[in-house]
């Protein structure tokens, strides 16, 4: 299973592999008891933080949804002044950095329901992106978080294009895995709007082009949307300056992608995070459902700014154990989330984002090659390598 | 609507402004900008029970809604949107209009009685103060007369109401009278009102005064024990199964009235307050689902398994929680989230039917 041995700076003790299964030596095997027990005191922590909800939070997305809306003005009203593009283009990055992660990733993970703000609502928000609110919080919300990290169940990892485990078949189009991942950071905002399509699943046949056409009308739609506003409406209205507003925005945009697209891949794959298979989770209790959360996700390090910039997602691992908890609340519950895990000897993955990113970039770089030696020690099943390798 | 309104409720600005709408932008300056919601600030705050011992105080707010309002007709209701403070939450709830029939933009007042277990209607009455922002929706409900002071019929109008179920008859007797209204039609009005007590009647002085006046319209105010009977109907009534009625109140006299007309009564229009209930603390009692009419015992178990126990399809998704797919309107009872123990009864509420389980009798728009 091992296949590249090299110990990093930041850990030279425990040993980084490529892909790391639950049943790795290094995670401890709980019992189902010790698991309900485990489940229990997350659900504790939950709770304490529910009852804390209240005018704080509420106050707080207020005031970042005021910040972004005077980022996105400042931005917006600067490429009328062609000598300040620069800071036109900095400002509207940083309003759009902020919607996607912050506002629009949380709100439609309904974390700020309870505030009856039909503004701030899951069901009625849809974000400044291609991707429509309505497919993504499907693909998003309900498979990725209720399947995190279970290979051929989770459609997150490698996203349909990229080979970011040992157990998806290796082909040599994974040769260009390197080159899938550049490409994908540049059209992060595409690629995500189209990995709802599943396209990779009507080449294996198991979805039907009707059924493609259904998921697809939302999409075009709503990519219409965006390119109006971005790419024709605002540039418009800056008249001379058209191209020059249009470019801007463009960059933008870019600058907005390839952000978020390390902090996401900063998520689930840096070295150490690990990934599970369909029978490891079947009945699966809550405490279970908890433990995979814990070792399949991975937090960045970072001050507050960044941790705002980076809508809290730089806590993956909260967020993933308290999707619809408001993200400013992740700082506060890592601290006693890394107590337990102490407690319960469970790896909390934790690092710089260069080194986090790293680690990343070279898995990406090694799984484009085959597998190195042969797997020894886990039984293989067939069923998920298939499905994953689709 | 003037240019600047059509201007920023098009499309355009609402592609320039996504995601968050104009309106959102607007505010920045002034909460009573707006071009697609409606709010509305309180401009007036009066008490219409003071000397009424031991009942809930009532007090009637005028609201100036903002540009956005389309006006009422008699008789509507609105859905009232307030944070309260302390905390974040924004509460909604149902208030009939108690004001004539407006136009757009036009001022309107909502006649409030502070229940015990209305979080809301204590706040607007007891706490609220002039100036306060509260979010609107627009008119709501059928609970109206097509009739105005101008219609040419002579057809026998009939309500019956009690408590603060006055509002919408009120709303609807200002708007006859307003519009000149008068005994020259020789329309009759009949207007039977049930209170606890003289001292909790609201719009005594104004009911004396049209019962005083030359118009036609009979008041005939019932206090205490004097409890709705078909016999006294009759008397004032005699063919009231074949005249047009409203009827507004509690649930009790709601009942009555029904029976009095018999099922399916065309004639009879009503309208009637949805008090939370209170849990029972234990399963049990029914189960309805009310869209697709299929209710059943209530066996304790979540929302979502006892309606795919009935046979139904809801949409789901992680059945634990997190994704919100399932989001439903339980229209009425309680519901206990099994996940934080946490039971809630009011009415209208959306819950996650994965996570929710039944205690008592419930109803989901399912």
């Amino acid at each position: 299973m091992t296949i590249t041995d090299i110990p990093t700076q930041a850990q030279a003790k425990a040993k980084k592999r490529s892909t790391v299964r639950a049943s790795d030596p290094k995670n401890p095997n709980l019992t189902p008891a010790q698991l309900d027990e485990f489940g229990d005191r997350l659900d504790a922590l939950r709770q304490e933080v529910l009852g804390k909800l209240g005018k704080e939070d509420a106050d707080y997305i207020r005031m970042i949804v005021k910040r972004q809306q005077q980022f996105e003005i400042a931005g917006r009203a600067l490429f009328y002044l062609p000598p300040a593009w620069p800071l036109a283009v900095a400002a509207l990055s940083v309003s759009k950095i902020l919607e996607n992660m912050e506002i629009g990733h949380n709100v439609m993970h309904g974390q700020y329901d309870w505030m009856g703000d039909p503004k701030l609502n899951s069901r009625i928000y849809d974000w400044d992106t291609m991707a429509p609110g309505e497919n993504w919080k499907y693909g998003h919300n309900y498979i990725h978080h209720t399947y995190t990290n279970i290979l051929g169940k989770d459609r997150d990892i490698g996203y349909g294009i990229l080979r970011m485990d040992e157990d998806q078949k290796w082909t040599p189009q994974y040769l260009g895995n390197p080159l899938y991942a550049f490409l994908l950071m540049i059209f992060f905002e595409e690629g995500v709007a189209l990995h709802d399509l599943e396209v990779d699943r009507i080449r294996s046949g198991e979805r039907t082009w009707e059924q493609t056409k259904q998921v697809g009308k939302p999409i075009v739609k709503k990519v219409g949307k965006q390119v109006l506003k971005d790419y024709v409406l605002f540039p418009a209205l800056t008249g001379p300056l058209f191209l020059s507003t249009l470019a801007g925005n463009a960059v933008a945009n870019v600058v907005r992608n390839i952000w978020t697209f390390n902090i996401i891949f900063c998520g689930h794959f840096p070295a150490g995070v690990a990934t599970f298979t369909e029978e490891e989770c079947e009945n699966e209790s809550r405490g279970h459902w908890y433990y995979r959360q814990l070792l399949g996700s991975a937090n960045i390090t970072g001050g507050k700014l960044f941790h705002i910039m980076s809508g809290n997602l730089s806590h993956q691992i909260e967020h993933h154990l308290f999707p619809d908890i408001p993200a400013r609340r992740y700082p506060e519950l890592s601290v006693e989330v890394k107590k337990l895990c102490e407690e319960y000897g469970i790896e909390y993955n934790t690092g710089g984002l260069t080194h986090q990113l790293w680690t990343v970039a070279k898995k990406i770089v090694r799984l484009s090659f085959p597998n190195g030696k042969p797997k020894t020690n886990r039984t293989e099943s067939p069923s998920a390598d298939e499905s994953v390798a689709a | 609507m003037s240019i600047t309104t059509k201007l920023l409720g098009s499309k355009a600005v609402a592609a320039l402004t996504s995601p968050h709408g104009v309106d959102r932008y607007l505010e920045m300056f002034n909460p009573m900008w707006v071009a697609t919601e409606v709010r509305a600030r309180v401009v007036d705050i009066k008490r219409e029970n003071p000397n009424a011992e031991g009942s809930a105080p009532v007090a009637t707010l005028t609201l100036q809604p903002t540009s956005t309002w389309r006006g009422h007709r008699a008789g509507q209701y609105v859905q009232v949107g307030v944070e309260l403070p302390g905390s974040a939450r924004r509460m909604t709830r149902c208030f009939s209009i108690s004001s004539a029939a407006s136009l757009p933009g036009e001022r309107i007042t909502l006649t409030i009685r502070a229940n015990d277990e209305g979080q809301v209607s204590k706040f607007l009455v007891n706490e609220a103060q002039v100036g306060q922002m509260l979010h609107l929706s627009q008119a709501e409900g059928d609970f109206t007369i097509h009739e105005s002071a101008a219609t040419p019929t002579n057809n026998h109008l009939v309500f019956i109401t009690g408590g603060s179920g006055i509002t919408p008859a009120m709303s609807i007797a200002r708007t006859l009278l307003r519009d000149g209204y008068d005994a020259k039609a020789n329309r009759k009005v009949t207007f039977i009102h049930f209170a606890r007590s003289e001292a909790d009647q609201i719009f005594a002085d104004e009911l004396a005064a049209i019962a005083e006046a030359d118009n036609h319209i009979d008041v005939h105010l019932r206090y205490g024990d004097q409890v709705f009977s078909e016999f006294e109907l009759r008397r004032l009534v005699p063919d009231f199964k074949n005249t047009d009625t409203w009827a507004c109140g509690p649930g009790g006299l709601i009942e009555l009235v029904k029976d009095a007309y018999g099922e399916e009564n065309a004639r009879l229009r009503v309208e009637f307050f949805k008090p939370p209930a209170f849990s029972t603390g234990a399963a049990g009692g029914d189960v309805s689902f009310t869209r697709s009419g299929e209710s059943a015992e209530n066996t304790g178990a979540t929302l979502l398994e006892q309606a795919e126990a009935l046979g139904l399809k809801p949409e789901f998704g992680c059945r634990m929680g997190i994704c919100f797919s399932c989001v439903k309107t339980k229209t009425d009872g309680t519901v206990r989230n099994v996940l934080t123990g946490e039971e809630s009864s009011l009415p209208d509420e959306e819950v996650r039917i994965c996570v929710s389980a039944p205690v008592g009798d419930c109803a989901v728009d399912l």
